[in-house]
């Protein structure tokens, strides 16, 4: 990545999916239960929008050359 | 499973597989170019997929038919392990978003159709090129060949014995890649997916109002897994680091295979890639709620003989014949779409960095497309003869093997777009040891994916493509410093 201005900024945004769904301890639980959904199943689908989010976030820092 | 044949979902089944088929030869017309005798038009769909074909495209080869037989299988037999393919189709993405912008600015600056080809161009190391494209084809193959399983399961469960069947549905497949090129299966893919979406978001909205809602299924699951004294809703202790590294390390390993990177050559801009990192988890979403199909299994108390029949036995069981048949015509269209990329993009590969580098450098445009053409046949009839000839287990172990190939190549075709530091020997011996360590490490374990060192009193168990890559990449930094070392001396 060519060196801009905030790209620390998109760097962290990228990041932080691989902290939410890659430290498993923390979401290896059964409570609280979400419509029925244990824990572990309901959290890991909710990053799907969470990282649609942040990668969204991240796509408006980028300089569009096209 | 009924063994008589069930008239009504086999023509259905069939009247899809005509059409996808009858699209597949009228590819070759949509957005006609002037010549579709070019490796650029042929096995790149001329660069000009925009943000939806390419989300359709990518979607439709990277969720393969095998997935939707074998991850809910998975998650059917051993539980919450099997859902790290969620995690992983998930940070897969921001990999995406970071690095595949500006390995498409590279190749599309200087007209290269494989990443051995941008590799080659960053280092002009003929070696470098040739050990990543020969990972690329011989990690593809037997992943042609799973896609073929993944049909045959569902040509088994509507009740067609013998190998007839997938031989027909293959050679069709190779005909219209081979008029086609790229451009089947991009159109197929909108049919593919728009049926899989249907029969998911279908599957996972009826089957659990008839099995007594999802907390019902997880206590059935539960309660099969503690009569069975294995498996769980939950990952035991000694799962947590190989399901962590297993995610992590296939979501490195993914956009390295030869027909994830055709989608991405083929986009049109930085942007459509950039948009579709951000739309492709909509895939993720349906491959989640897949996965719980597995659990549904339970619940609705199948007995089935192989894993791999929980998917079809749960629609045969749940619902009527017409959806059983337009069902699993979505399933084995989806062995369609990956089976036509991958054999496009290991023909692409063979052409450009052996063909061309070696027997003929002065090859035309033209003469490129009729190499691709032919190569891709070549390549569908030998992942059929490996199906019809050898065992399955021999096509999902060197799959496996395959995901710990592909991954070693991944500093040679990222670190330049990056880094100026890194010279081709260098990344060439931390290939050769990580794909030589990795292979042993896995025959050693029987072929299996994870492998367990001891450092001192703690033993860790990782997924054994990752160890392999930091053995790889160590490698590079030991060669490089060398390098350095021997440089300043003779300077």
């Amino acid at each position: 990545m060519h060196r801009k201005p905030g790209g620390v900024v998109t760097a962290i945004l990228l990041l932080i999916p691989y902290l939410g769904l890659l430290c498993v301890p923390f979401y290896n639980k059964r409570e609280p239960e979400l419509l029925g959904f244990p824990f572990f199943y309901w959290y890991q689908l909710l990053w799907i929008p969470i990282t649609v989010v942040l990668l969204w976030l991240a796509y408006r820092r980028v300089r569009h050359d096209d | 499973m009924t063994t008589d044949l069930d008239l009504t979902a086999i023509s259905i089944f069939i009247a899809f597989f005509v059409l996808v088929t009858a699209m597949g030869f009228w590819a070759a017309r949509w957005r006609r170019p002037a010549t579709l005798a070019s490796l650029d038009e042929w096995g790149l769909g001329g660069r000009r997929f925009g943000v939806w074909i390419t989300w359709f495209l990518i979607g439709g080869d990277f969720y393969t038919a095998y997935t939707v037989i074998a991850v809910p299988a998975l998650v059917y037999a051993v539980g919450a392990y099997g859902f790290f393919a969620l995690p992983y189709t998930i940070i897969v993405y921001p990999f995406v978003f970071a690095v595949m912008p500006a390995l498409w600015r590279a190749a599309k600056k200087a007209g290269h159709v494989t990443a051995p080809d941008v590799v080659y161009g960053n280092y002009q190391s003929r070696w470098l090129e040739l050990a990543l494209a020969a990972t690329g084809v011989i990690a593809t193959m037997p992943y042609i060949a799973l896609q073929l399983v993944g049909m045959a399961t569902v040509f088994k469960a509507l009740g067609f014995a013998g190998e007839i069947p997938i031989v027909i549905a293959f050679v069709v497949l190779a005909v219209y890649t081979y008029s086609s090129g790229l451009r089947a299966p991009a159109l197929i893919a909108f049919v593919k997916d728009i049926m899989i979406y249907i029969v998911v978001i279908a599957a996972v909205t009826v089957i659990p109002s008839k099995l007594g809602g999802y907390a019902a299924m997880f206590a059935a699951a539960d309660a099969d897994f503690l009569a069975k004294g294995s498996g769980g809703l939950l990952l035991s202790a000694k799962q947590i680091v190989p399901y962590a590294t297993l995610a992590l390390g296939s979501a490195l390993a993914a956009f390295m295979y030869p027909h994830t990177l055709t989608g991405i050559f083929a986009s049109a801009s930085e942007n459509t890639i950039r948009k579709n990192a951000i739309l492709l988890p909509a895939y993720t979403l349906l491959l989640g709620l897949l996965a719980l199909l597995g659990y549904m299994g339970h619940a609705a108390h199948l007995q089935v003989k192989s894993n791999n029949d929980v998917v079809p036995a749960l629609f045969q069981t749940l619902f009527p014949s017409w959806f059983v048949g337009f069902a699993f015509a979505a399933i084995a269209i989806g062995a369609l779409v990956p089976a036509a990329v991958m054999s496009i993009g290991a023909a692409n590969l063979f052409t450009r960095n052996f063909w061309k580098a070696y027997v003929n450098p002065a090859i035309t445009p033209d003469g490129e497309a009729r190499v691709a053409k032919f190569t891709s046949l070549a390549v569908k009839v030998g992942a059929l003869l490996v199906i019809l000839f050898l065992p399955t287990k021999f096509a999902l172990d060197l799959q496996l093997l395959g995901g710990v190939w592909i991954i070693q190549t991944l500093p040679s075709v990222v670190f330049a777009l990056f880094w100026k530091w890194p010279k081709a020997p260098a990344l060439l011996a931390g290939w050769i040891v990580g794909f030589g360590a990795g292979t042993w490490l896995a025959v050693a374990d029987q072929v299996k994916p994870l492998h367990t060192f001891a450092f001192g009193d703690c033993e860790i168990t990782a997924y054994t493509g990752l160890w392999a890559l930091g053995f790889n990449l160590a490698t590079v930094l030991i060669v490089t410093a060398a390098l350095r070392v021997m440089a300043t001396k003779e300077g």
